[in-house]
This record gives structure tokens, C-alpha cells and sequence, in this order.
């Protein structure tokens, strides 16, 4: 009798393990909680380090799950148990679903820039959060201030919400670094002549090409890049914002204005990956991401066998890694599978 | 600026401020800057409101400003405040109420310090018990004055006789609002508002028809700082501070600035005088300066109390022009008088600075 695997999330990780999956012939449901797949992806317009369109990814990922998995959106999940064999999910739509194997790809939720109070966002017109300033560029209009200006001066605020001990994340949330100097590129294509600051902890180009574009970015863009975090943000009476900082390369303090503040928001657990987890019995790590086995060699197994994990549920990830590891995490479920 | 957000964080923090009962501690310095403010603070309480406040004639100073000058080491500074808990023990209290803002700080640290570390208090009792023989209970409630008359401030408009408003035009006044720092910049949680977005004083001003001016330093220091002024080599910076925050709100025109500290309303009265004299800068309207009231004197002032009990005569910034915006009467002519009609005399005038 053919084994089903439920994946819980249809998000990068999510569908290419589904796909993935199906290819080597398994019987796959996907859950999505949303009303479509994508996850974030969905919500970006361009990609790091070769910004590309981001619907090109998706459009990959939408393709492969078409004709050979079960994909079911709009799925809350209330419940899900261990039983003699395999596991039970108990729908919010009243069905129970059983399944011989789980892989959690319930992805991350981006940090609420709220927790920054001095930061503003929310309160002050003109300080936006990287996922904000992602919508605009999608929507294909020019970038504004909210008071419908150009704007001449733009800074990015790095770690927000990341390598952060007030806000209780130790972690660094890896692609924010990138993000911000993708972004910071784009504000400049759009407006050559504006000024553009990035505020950074370090600049951590950790992976193929973004070192590349770190340079591009300041040879080619001539954008500043200040090391320090912003202590404060407040707003002027033309709305620009004022913000505070310590360039600690040069150990001084530094008062300027910009008329937009981008907050480069970081990766946190969600919250439903969390209760899923609890449920489960899967180990959460201190930094309430989820605990693989054996972070080198059994990346994607839990302590509970038939659970399993893949992409940001356990920590930041890239669309690249996110994909290279639910790859994996397909091939590892595929065996258990075998020895059922 | 959105304010949404800036109320959906000021819901966010609250705080539990006692009814009534309360053991009040004064501050150090305040009878000697603004005379009439913990005066005012009792008359409203206890004559307006009916609150049963009490005050221990044997209560000292918390130690706060010796502490947060490094002078006072921190076990003596929980000893004294054990001592002061221990007054209000033996007299049958059990909700603290301190006028001073940096002794509502270090008892907020106090009480979180034993909190974490159960084995300090221990050792503390021990302390207090050895020099004193007196034991405490911890408070139920621990409240600034401030967040007394925030939970109060319906209650005053009630009873009211003026309101935040420009008696000719009906334009509401233009407030600038200045927390002291060890209100909640240490404990976010224990002010209302939080720290970023205090609410305390804002309450007061939109309750009493005034509207609250947000201006790029307002979060900045007073200029005190402690060792920025109690180390004297050290006043320029108070001065520098204090300058950094006229010139950030000035351009807002604002009618008065109202604090909540011991410190801030000292440091931004007196260097404005101090700035005209250095600089020929005035900061109000036609060489005026901006009126700097505290939170007592300004719930006074909506009751109707005469000016002149509430000690304005001993402001370096001249408060009339106040007055008369919201058309207070006051009668010129007692401005210095003292308590019982002598005269006390009339200060020199300031050079630059506007004065009545």
C-alpha cells in the first residue's frame, strides 16, 4: 500500500520537497494555511544576488507541484498526534488526515519592527521595514515618501530584530545583509542622484556573488555604508526622519536625516510552527527555532521518527539553501519510507 | 506621524496604580527648586480628592542621587530604601508613593533586584535588622506621584476651573512633555506608556484639553545627567544638553514644557536664564522663555489654585505669559510677597530674558 507524507507548509522548502517527493513516486499532500503557495517568496519582488524577478522562482516551484500533488490551501491544522502507525492531523475543517510521515516546512514569520519602539515603525511616517519597501517595488510605482515625495536621502538599518539581546534574538538572521544592499542598489537605480546609507553590525557576504555586489554597490552605486547600530529615530516637522547612531570605525557620534528609513527586518520562529512542535514533541532550540537530530549529518530528522524538518523552521535560510535542503530532506523521507 | 501607533503601544503599557492609602516619600531637592509642587500634591489628594496620604516624619532620602553619582554603594542604597519600607510597614501602609522620580527608579531596581535574587533581600533584612532592629513588608503597590495624578486626572478636570486652552482664540495650548529618565527608561514596563512613548504626563495634557508637541529631541536628556552637572568641570555638557533639546523645540512653538523629575524642570528653567545671559537666546515668544511647570502645578493651576501658593514667584522663567494665555488671574503685586504678606524682595532682573 502507497505511503502518504503530509507536508505542512507550501511555502520554497515546503513545495520543492512536495515536488520532490512525487517524483520519486511517493503520494504527497501539501498544507497550506494561506489561499495559495509562495509563502514569502510571493511577497518579493526581486532576488539577491542577481536580481532577478522573484516570480521566476515561484513560477519553477508552482510548475513542479502541478498534475502530481495534492496541494490543499486554506488548512488549518487544530491538532496533530502520534499513533501506532504514522501520524494523525486533525484538520480545522473538520478532517482527519492520516499519514505514515510529517515534514515541518512551516517557514518563519518576519520580525514585528514594532518590538523596535525607538525605531518608530508605525508611529513616524517615513520608517518602513525591508518587507515594505519589497511591496512597493512589486507594485511598479516609483518609491515615495508617504507624503508622495521622491525621495532624496534613504538609509537601512541593518539587524533589526537580529544579533538584538533586548529584543531576545542572539541569531543572525543571514540574508537581511544582502536584502539591504539589493535594495539599497534598486533605490538607486530608481534615483541615481539620492544619497543612500546603510547601518550596518557587519556586513556578512557569506555567500556566491554577494561580496560581488557589496563592491558593485559602492564602486558603481556610491552607496555609504556606516558601521553602527541606530540608537533612536525621531521625526522632523517636514517628516524626514532623524536618526542617531555611533560610527564606531571612526568612534563618533553621528546625527543625521533621511526621508526614508528602511528597517532591515530579520527571521523569527512563528508562532504555529512552535505549537506544531510542542505537539509533536520536537526539541526547540534557545533560539526557539527547531532542533534537527544532528545539525551536520541528520539535518533534517527530529528526535520523533517520521518527523521531519526542512527549510527556516530551523533557523534563517536563503531561497537557495531553503531549496538545496528540502531537496534533501525529500531523499531522507523517501528511505524512512522504505523501511516501514 | 501616526497616532495609532503611537496608542497602540501606550495600551500596551499599562500599570496598576493604587486607589488610596498612600505612604508618601518626598524627594531631596524639591521643596528647595519648586516649593509648592509636593505642597499642591497633598492639597489636591487629600482636600480635593479625599485620599488618605500619609507621610512618616522619620523617612530620608532613598540615596538615589548618591547612588546614581557612584558615591552610594548599592547595598546601602537597599538598606536605606529597606528602612523606608519598613516605615511604611510600621505604619500600616502598603502602597509607596515617591515624589521623586530617580528614587521611583532605584526602587523599581531595588524591588526587581531582590525579585531575581531572593538572596540579596535576604541579606538586606539581615542588614536592616542589625543597624535598626526593624523588619518590612514589601509594597503591594509602588507608583510615582505622576501616575497618581495620571489615574486621578478625570477626577481634577471634574473639579476643574481652567482648561489647557487659549482663553481668546480657543486654540489648545501646545505642550511639551519631558519625562524624567529613571522613570521608565530602566523598567519599561513600570511607566505608563513604556519608554519611548511615555503616556503619563501626555494623559494629563490631552485630558486637560491641551495638545502634546512631538519634537526630534524629545527623548534626549535633560541636561542633568548627574555627573554631567553634580561634577562641576562636567556643567557644560548640562548646559550643551539642555541648549540641544530649546533648540529642537523651539520651532513648535511651544506655550510650556511639563515634567515629571526633580531634575529636569530645575535644569530647564534655570539655563534658559543662564543660555540669555551666555548667549542673548531666548526661546518663547517676543524674548520670553518657555514656562517649565511641574505636574502638580499645573493640576493646581487647572483647580484654580492662586500662582502664587503654587510657588511660581521662585521660577527663573517667568510664568505669567501662561497665565494669561489661559486667563488665570493673578494679582502682580504679591508676586513676592510671603506667607504672611511681608515682603520678601524683588530679584534683579535677568538681562536678556523677559521677566515680570
Amino acid at each position: 500500500m502507497a505511503k502518504t507524507i503530509v507536508v505542512i507548509g507550501g511555502g520554497v522548502a515546503g513545495m520543492t520537497a512536495a515536488s520532490r517527493l512525487a517524483d520519486l513516486g511517493e503520494k504527497v499532500i501539501l498544507l497550506e494555511r494561506e489561499d495559495q503557495t509562495g509563502g514569502h517568496l510571493r511577497q518579493w519582488d526581486r532576488l539577491f544576488p542577481n536580481r532577478r524577478p522573484g516570480y521566476e522562482v515561484l513560477d519553477f516551484l508552482m510548475e513542479n507541484l502541478e498534475h502530481k500533488v495534492d496541494v490543499r490551501c486554506n488548512q488549518g491544522i487544530s491538532s496533530v498526534s502520534q499513533q501506532p502507525s504514522g501520524f494523525s492531523l486533525e484538520l480545522e475543517a473538520g478532517e482527519s488526515l492520516p499519514c505514515d510521515a510529517l515534514l515541518l516546512a512551516t517557514g518563519f514569520d518576519l520580525f514585528d519592527a514594532h518590538k523596535k519602539e525607538e525605531y518608530g515603525y508605525g508611529i513616524y511616517d517615513n520608517v518602513i521595514t525591508s518587507a515594505d519597501l519589497e511591496m512597493m517595488f512589486r507594485s511598479g510605482q516609483k518609491i515615495t515618501t508617504r507624503q508622495g515625495d521622491a525621495p532624496s536621502r534613504v538609509g537601512f538599518v541593518h539587524c533589526v530584530g537580529s544579533r538584538d539581546e533586548k529584543v531576545g534574538n542572539l541569531y543572525c538572521s543571514k540574508v537581511c545583509c544582502v536584502t539591504g544592499v539589493k535594495q539599497a542598489i534598486e533605490i538607486k537605480e530608481q534615483f541615481p542622484g539620492a544619497e543612500v546609507f546603510g547601518f550596518y553590525t557587519d556586513l556578512r557576504m557569506y555567500d556566491r556573488h554577494f561580496e560581488e555586489m557589496y563592491y558593485e554597490a559602492q564602486q558603481k552605486w556610491d552607496i555609504n555604508f556606516l558601521r553602527g547600530r541606530v540608537s533612536e529615530c525621531a521625526e522632523n516637522q517636514d517628516h524626514t526622519i532623524v536618526l542617531k547612531i555611533e560610527d564606531t570605525l571612526t568612534s563618533r557620534p553621528l546625527k543625521m536625516t533621511v526621508d526614508l528609513m528602511v528597517l532591515l527586518v530579520g527571521f523569527v520562529p512563528s508562532p504555529e510552527t512552535l505549537r506544531l512542535a510542542a505537539m509533536l514533541g520536537i526539541v526547540v532550540g534557545e533560539d526557539r527555532f527547531l532542533e534537527p537530530v544532528d545539525e551536520h549529518t541528520r539535518s533534517n530528522f527530529t528526535i520523533q521518527p517520521g518527523v521531519f524538518l526542512a527549510g527556516a523552521s530551523k533557523g534563517p535560510f536563503s531561497i537557495s539553501n531553503a531549496i538545496a535542503d528540502a531537496g534533501e530532506a525529500a531523499l531522507q523521507i523517501h528511505e524512512y519510507l522504505r523501511t516501514l | 506621524m501616526i497616532i495609532e501607533g503611537k496608542k497602540k503601544i501606550w495600551q500596551e503599557y499599562q500599570k496598576e496604580i493604587a486607589d488610596d492609602h498612600y505612604f508618601y516619600v518626598r524627594s531631596c531637592v524639591r521643596q528647595n527648586f519648586f516649593p509648592g509642587s509636593e505642597k499642591a500634591f497633598l492639597r489636591i489628594m487629600q482636600e480635593e480628592l479625599g485620599k488618605d496620604v500619609y507621610e512618616n516624619a522619620a523617612h530620608t532620602t532613598c540615596s538615589g542621587i548618591g547612588y546614581h553619582s557612584d558615591v552610594v554603594p548599592f547595598d546601602t542604597a537597599m538598606t536605606v530604601i529597606a528602612r523606608q519600607f519598613a516605615l511604611m510597614t510600621e505604619s500600616g501602609y502598603e502602597h509607596f508613593v515617591t515624589s521623586c522620580i530617580t528614587s521611583f527608579g532605584l526602587y523599581s531596581e531595588v524591588l526587581e533586584t531582590w525579585k531575581h535574587f531572593p538572596d540579596v533581600l535576604t541579606r538586606i533584612r539581615g542588614f536592616l535588622k542589625e543597624a535598626t532592629g526593624r523588619e518590612f513588608e514589601i509594597p503591594r503597590n509602588v507608583a510615582h506621584a505622576s501616575d497618581v495624578i495620571f489615574r486621578f486626572r478625570k477626577e481634577i478636570t471634574a473639579r476643574g476651573k481652567f482648561r489647557l486652552v487659549h482663553h481668546q482664540t480657543g486654540q489648545p495650548l501646545r505642550v511639551v512633555e519631558h519625562i524624567g529618565c529613571h522613570y521608565s527608561k530602566m523598567f519599561p514596563s513600570k511607566g505608563v506608556g513604556g519608554a519611548e512613548y511615555p503616556y503619563v504626563l501626555v494623559g494629563m495634557v490631552e485630558e486637560w484639553g491641551g495638545e502634546v508637541i512631538d519634537y526630534p529631541e524629545r527623548r534626549h536628556c535633560c541636561g542633568f545627567g548627574f555627573r554631567q552637572y553634580v561634577v562641576r568641570a562636567n556643567r557644560g555638557y548640562s548646559l550643551a544638553n539642555s541648549k540641544k533639546k530649546f533648540e529642537s523645540m523651539k520651532p513648535y512653538k511651544p506655550d510650556f514644557i511639563l515634567t515629571n523629575c526633580p531634575g529636569c524642570p530645575m535644569f530647564f528653567d534655570r539655563w534658559q536664564y543662564t543660555l540669555s545671559e551666555m548667549e542673548g537666546v531666548t526661546y518663547g515668544e517676543n524674548g520670553e522663555g518657555i514656562p517649565v511647570l511641574t505636574y502638580e502645578e499645573l493640576a493646581g493651576l487647572i483647580l484654580g489654585y492662586d500662582p502664587w501658593d503654587l510657588g511660581f514667584q521662585v521660577h527663573q522663567v517667568p510664568v505669567e505669559p501662561l497665565l494669561d494665555k489661559i486667563g488665570i488671574p493673578y494679582d502682580p503685586s504679591r508676586k513676592f510677597l510671603g506667607k504672611e504678606g511681608q515682603d520678601l524682595g524683588k530679584p534683579a532682573s535677568p538681562t536678556v530674558l523677559k521677566f515680570f
